[in-house]
């Protein structure tokens, strides 16, 4: 192992088994391309990856056991903080759980209005992913044309939830607050906006033939790795894994509804970066059939004050931007739970990251991490 | 037309009426010093002023504008700040190199201007091989970025070193084919004499296609030898945080960005010149009317014009494009624009021996 003086005379070492030739270098956990604090000790040699390794811990917030000691009501609040872009369906998967182990009703009216929500947040998230993408890329300014469209959400967001990016607005037995009487017109003025708008990712990102040659053929990922490795949501329907959970275990109104499930078959990340584009249009064809039909009537369920939920063991599953999140509660009976586990699909995406890059060169490293769309609070608890 | 040569002769027999020779040159020598330290000054201002704005135009958003009327002097505060800002040397990094590093990328890049006419007849020094002693000076600059890279004991700063002094020699090639071809079909290497062979119209309109292939290549190798992006590799901050000025803080900082706008403006003055006739105005065939009247626009502000027009174009596509991978960069010059450059440069000769050219 080397000594103390030594890691302080050669920054960057931090593992003694590097041989001839190879080069040791920290990415993260301050790094302008992981998005965050991820921490990744990368083996390179010249410019060729040998080895991925990331480390996690330096954003553990041990939420899983914060979560024990808040009741069915708080715990809720504290999920907004691991997929910071996907607030909403984390909420709505733990809204859920309660209510499957409490078996309440859930308003019609409650669930159209989290289907839509949710998949304002997905087309949020994908939006920024967009940006960041390019970013990693090298390119500045896609940043900015996708956030011109998200910060429509955003303001859709805070005009019902009260916030922008943690919405809390999910609790069990259906939403907080009814929808704010402009939230209709808002939405259908959003998705002429971005009907009108979609094309220019197009002719300023998708066609272009430095960015294809980036993608094409890169960070390769076979439908049968994608599976051994747990990948969910675009990254494994990029591959062309059958796992949308919203077509395979549907639940709300999901059965209802008229969408597609995007999977491309190439494995690259280019088939990556087209299922998400992809999805978004999906997500605006879901929200065209829900935002008209919203029923009267309550959006709320009656429950009592303090839940207490049975004792047993509840789990379940949405989709996420990500891919699927699982909510899994042991409940002795009282008012806290005994113990939460998530299942989060950014965990397991980045699980296949050192498979996908290795023997590509940095430049690639930086582009399948960034179709990976990684939230690292998401990853480390 | 008219030309500065007036002034700069008016000074001279006025010099020479007060001072012996040697008293002349050396405070001849002191203005142009001082001319060309002003010149550097203003350039980085204005051209990092410019970026901004260009980089806000194609963003939707505003750029600088609170500093001064258009924020024009956002980056006289930003200068500030660096110069105020400690100048830390790392405690690993090779101090003498890690310091003298700034000031060769600096230098290398003030030699460029002394061939580079911004006006009729307004030069500093007319050299007969000007050409070569651009070609030959501008690959100087790798010098200075390899010595910031390695002095910095950095991994990144070292990465980014190796990549930059790979694609510079790479790209090296295809600039001084592209700008042979001129050479070619003027018979000369001194710039006075390109400028004044491009009177009845310029290079890119009179060569033919094969020059603006030339031109195109030119470009590309320009962009590509100032690091810019698309093939910003040294750099890269999305890979390599900062490549070789990872370690550089305060005015070493600046001197490497103040460089890299300079050695922008140089590439594209030196394109101007070759292939867009320097501060000759635009003339077209037998229109008398046209041709007299482009002649009363002074030939700095021609110059200026063209050099900027290019400027804008490098920096649209820093704006618009994503970054290449090094192995597609370096393929992009061995596989393609080298052998193109060969046979361009071939129907160039072809062209000059016979007299095709207009």
């Amino acid at each position: 192992m080397y000594s103390q003086t030594e890691i302080l005379k050669e920054p960057g070492v931090i593992s003694s088994n590097s041989t001839e030739g190879e080069l040791v270098i920290n990415i993260g956990p301050q790094h302008p391309a992981t998005h965050g604090v991820l921490h990744l000790v990368v083996t390179l040699n010249g410019e060729t990856v040998k080895k991925v390794e990331p480390h996690l811990g330096y954003i553990h917030r041990s939420i899983e056991k914060m979560c024990e000691s808040l009741s069915y009501r708080q715990f809720i609040y504290v999920t907004s903080r691991m997929d910071y872009l996907s607030a909403h369906i984390n909420n709505h998967a733990c809204a859920m759980t309660v209510e499957k182990a409490m078996q309440i009703e859930v308003p019609a009216r409650a669930q159209y209005i989290r289907v839509i929500m949710d998949e304002l947040t997905r087309i949020a998230s994908h939006e920024l992913w967009w940006g960041a993408l390019a970013m990693d890329l090298g390119a500045f300014t896609p940043f900015f044309y996708a956030f011109r469209e998200r910060e429509t959400i955003n303001d859709i967001m805070e005009q019902t939830c009260g916030a922008r990016l943690t919405m809390n607005y999910m609790v069990p037995g259906g939403v907080m607050a009814d929808i704010h009487p402009s939230f209709q017109q808002k939405v259908k003025d959003f998705i002429k906006l971005f009907k009108s708008n979609i094309d220019e990712y197009d002719e300023l990102v998708t066609g272009s033939i430095i960015f294809q040659s980036r993608m094409k053929g890169v960070g390769c990922l076979s439908k049968e790795d994608a599976i051994s490795y747990g990948c969910t949501g675009p990254v494994a329907r990029g591959s062309g894994v059958n796992c949308d959970i919203r077509k395979i275990y549907p639940y709300e109104i999901y059965k209802q509804l008229q969408f597609d499930e995007i999977i491309e078959t190439a494995g690259d990340s280019f088939s990556r970066y087209l299922v998400r584009i992809k999805e978004m249009k999906e997500s605006i064809k879901i929200i065209e059939q829900l935002i008209d039909e919203i029923p009267e009537g309550d959006y709320q369920a009656k429950t009592k004050a303090v839940i207490k939920l049975p004792k047993g063991e509840f789990y379940t599953r949405v989709e996420t931007a990500r891919g699927e999140l699982g909510v899994y509660i042991v409940s002795e009976g009282g008012t806290t739970p005994y113990r939460i586990k998530f299942r989060s699909p950014g965990f397991s995406n980045l699980s296949a990251l050192d498979h996908m890059v290795r023997g590509s060169k940095i430049g690639d490293l930086m582009a399948t991490m960034g179709t990976l769309d990684l939230v690292i609070p998401d990853i480390d608890r | 037309m008219f030309s500065l040569q007036g002034i700069t002769n008016g000074i001279q027999s006025f010099l020479h009426s007060r001072f012996s020779a040697t008293g002349v040159l050396i405070i001849e020598s002191l203005i142009v010093i001082l001319l060309a330290t002003t010149l550097f000054a203003l350039l980085g201002l204005v051209l990092v002023w410019m970026e901004r704005k260009v980089a806000a135009q194609m963003q939707i958003r505003l750029g600088p504008n609170r500093v001064g009327p258009m924020g024009i002097f956002q980056t006289s505060a930003d200068t500030l700040k660096l110069i105020l800002k400690e100048g830390l040397t790392p405690d690993g990094a090779d101090k003498f190199l890690f310091n003298l590093a700034p000031f060769v990328v600096m230098i290398v890049a003030m030699l460029l201007l002394a061939p580079i006419a911004f006006a009729k007849g307004f030069q500093v020094w007319d050299i007969n091989i000007g050409v070569l002693y651009v070609t030959a000076v501008s690959s100087l600059s790798v010098i200075g970025i390899l010595m910031a890279g390695w002095a910095s004991n950095n991994k990144y700063s070292l990465l980014g070193a190796m990549r930059s002094g790979a694609q510079i020699v790479s790209y090296e090639l295809s600039a001084g084919l592209s700008i042979l071809t001129i050479v070619v079909l003027t018979g000369s290497l001194q710039l006075g004499d390109i400028i004044e062979a491009q009177k009845n119209g310029w290079w890119l309109f009179k060569g033919h296609i094969p020059v603006i292939i030339a031109f195109v290549i030119f470009i590309i190798a320009a962009t590509a030898e100032t690091n810019r992006a698309p093939f910003d590799m040294a750099e890269a901050e999305s890979e390599l945080t900062a490549g070789f000025h990872t370690e550089y803080s305060g005015m070493k900082f600046a001197l490497f960005f103040l460089a890299e706008y300079i050695n922008i403006f140089i590439v594209c003055a030196i394109g101007a010149t070759l292939f867009l006739g320097g501060w000759m105005p635009l003339h077209i065939g037998n229109w008398q009317g046209f041709n007299h009247l482009m002649d009363y626009i002074p030939s700095s502000i021609w110059f200026f014009a063209k050099t900027f027009a290019l400027i804008f174009l490098i920096m649209w596509f820093r704006w618009t494009f994503p970054r290449l991978r090094i192995d597609q960069l370096l393929n992009l010059e061995w596989k393609y624009l080298l052998p193109i450059s060969l046979f361009n440069l071939l129907f160039v000769t072809v062209i000059a021996i016979l007299g095709w050219h207009f």
